[in-house]
């Protein structure tokens, strides 16, 4: 047995856009044990419902993250319709999931950018993220903003998008496919990136089960499970499969969420040919009471939203539940026994976003 | 506008802040915006950089870590407060866990506004550093010639 160390690994390093602290327990090169600490970027974000009336909380809820800040609004307006139970018009229905899948394919090509840069492929974190660019254009032009998007409110959204602009949307995704092509070729087809992905933190797909993986990160394993086909929020309407891997490696993970980038496309061409025209919100009236739960899928996999009123503007509980935190768990199982060089890749290969997982 | 002689490399620590000015900071990097053209560099070590580029506001837990990062860098440096959480704590001014702006902790020299802070404000937040990080370079130089004639 070789003499113990102790690395400690963030929360400001190179390769964390985020602050995430891991204790690594090194025997030579080899990783033996790794101790999380969270907490860097604990806001308390669920206690504002006492201060913030239930129209407010939409804007704050887009903040639990700005990577899927859309995705976060959307869930917690959902949640919110189901206390007042509302229906969304379909054109509503069908914009926020053009959002939704917009989302996905900008915070995947986000990660990809972000995994090159772990394993030093500079030149292709840069192309990922020149593709990226193009994808909060589309934002900027439809909602106003690239970042934190804030077009969801309860009862529907906040701006309609005229027919030229999607028309003009298809045709930018359309124009796009070649170039991603371009890119997952090399994600997928290189000898060196392949050499550094294949292989690495081999998760069964009972062991991504029952350690409670979610999205990518479980389908990259070969379980098929994605809170798209739950036949909620207009995704019923929608031809729509999974994308799953059998691979249960850094690889297949990889690959799940290339796959995943097409298939949103796919989605929103979908989206945009059904959607009717017609209104864009059901006003709400009064005050949320009850209880609600909404289940959905974020680009990281599946979130949960909770919240329970009392019949006044604020509520009295709101709570949600990111894939991220769920994540860390796998990421814990699969350190062991990996290099010290390999840990960036690791770590990045859940799509951590500690922002959504402390709030 | 400034002319020190010199690449500014910057720090980024992601205080508490939501993602969402930390990829406008990396979206500053690649290629539709790309300071590096410059010169700028987002570099990983506090030692090496000239201005610390902090996003989200403080807790208790990063506190300490902000003060660690910012005592690790070398003299004249400048501190750059990145988006409405990191100036004032923004939409989470009255979160239980968040103290307020980056300036509790260790002095700001240039706010950036903007929730989430668009890049061209960035990059026009890092320019208004570097005049910052001239004046106090030559403040400094001043004060050597000073000392050095007693």
């Amino acid at each position: 047995m070789g003499k113990r160390t102790v690395v400690p690994f963030g929360p400001q390093h190179p390769v964390l856009p985020e602050p995430i602290h891991l204790d690594l327990v090194l025997e030579d090169e080899k990783v033996v044990e790794a101790i999380p600490s969270i907490g860097f970027v604990h806001r308390g974000l669920e206690k504002l419902v006492e201060k913030r009336d239930y129209q407010e909380m939409a804007y704050v809820s887009e903040r639990i993250c700005g990577i899927c800040s859309f995705v976060h609004g959307h869930g917690y307006c959902e949640t919110l319709e189901g206390l007042f139970q509302v229906e969304v018009p379909d054109r509503a229905k069908f914009l926020r999931i053009m959002w939704g899948e917009l989302s996905r394919m900008h915070s995947h090509l986000l990660w990809l950018g972000l995994m090159a840069d772990a394993f030093g492929f500079e030149s292709l974190f840069m192309q990922a993220w020149r593709l990226r660019e193009k994808i909060l254009d589309i934002f900027e032009q439809t909602t106003g903003g690239r970042i934190i998007h804030s077009v969801c409110k309860v009862g529907g959204l906040w701006r309609d998008v005229p027919e030229d602009m999607l028309k003009k949307i298809v045709e930018t995704l359309e124009g796009m496919e070649g170039e991603l092509q371009e890119l997952a070729n090399v994600f997928l087809k290189d000898y060196t990136v392949q050499k550094r992905t294949q292989g690495l933190g081999k998760m069964s797909a009972e062991e991504a089960f029952e350690c409670g993986a979610m999205g990518p990160m479980l389908r990259g394993s070969g379980v098929a499970m994605d809170m798209r086909g739950l036949g909620q929020s207009g995704y019923e309407h929608l031809k729509f499969d999974p994308v799953v891997e059998q691979g249960g490696d850094c690889y297949a993970r990889t690959n799940v969420r290339i796959r995943e980038v097409f298939q949103s496309i796919d989605l929103i061409k979908q989206a945009i040919g059904l959607m009717p025209e017609g209104s864009i919100e059901n006003k709400v009236k009064g005050s949320p009471e009850g209880e609600c739960l909404v289940r959905m899928e974020q680009p990281r996999g599946q979130v949960i939203y909770y919240a329970k009123a009392n019949g006044t503007r604020h509520l009295e509980r709101f709570r949600v539940r990111t894939p991220t935190f769920a994540n860390i768990m796998p990421l814990l199982n699969m350190l062991p026994g990996c290099d010290l060089a390999d840990v960036p890749i690791l770590v990045l290969t859940i799509d951590p976003c500690i922002s959504c997982t402390e709030r | 506008m400034s002319y020190l002689p010199k690449s500014p490399w910057l720090v980024h620590y992601d205080a508490s802040s939501c993602n969402g000015c930390d990829i406008e900071v990396l979206a500053c990097l690649t290629p539709l915006y790309d300071v590096e053209r410059f010169g700028v560099l987002n570099i990983g070590n506090p030692k090496h950089a000239d201005i610390f580029v902090v996003t989200g506001s403080v807790n208790e837990q990063n506190r300490s870590v902000i003060q660690n990062i910012y005592n690790q860098m070398a003299e004249p440096k400048v501190v750059v407060a990145v988006g409405a959480c990191a100036s004032s704590g923004g939409i989470f001014r009255e979160c239980y866990n968040v103290q307020g702006g980056v300036d509790n902790v260790i002095p700001v020299d240039v706010y950036v506004s903007g929730c989430a802070a668009r890049p061209e404000a960035i990059i026009d937040g890092v320019v208004q550093a570097l005049g910052v990080l001239e004046q106090k370079y030559e403040e400094s130089k001043k004060k050597g010639a000073e000392t050095s004639h007693v």
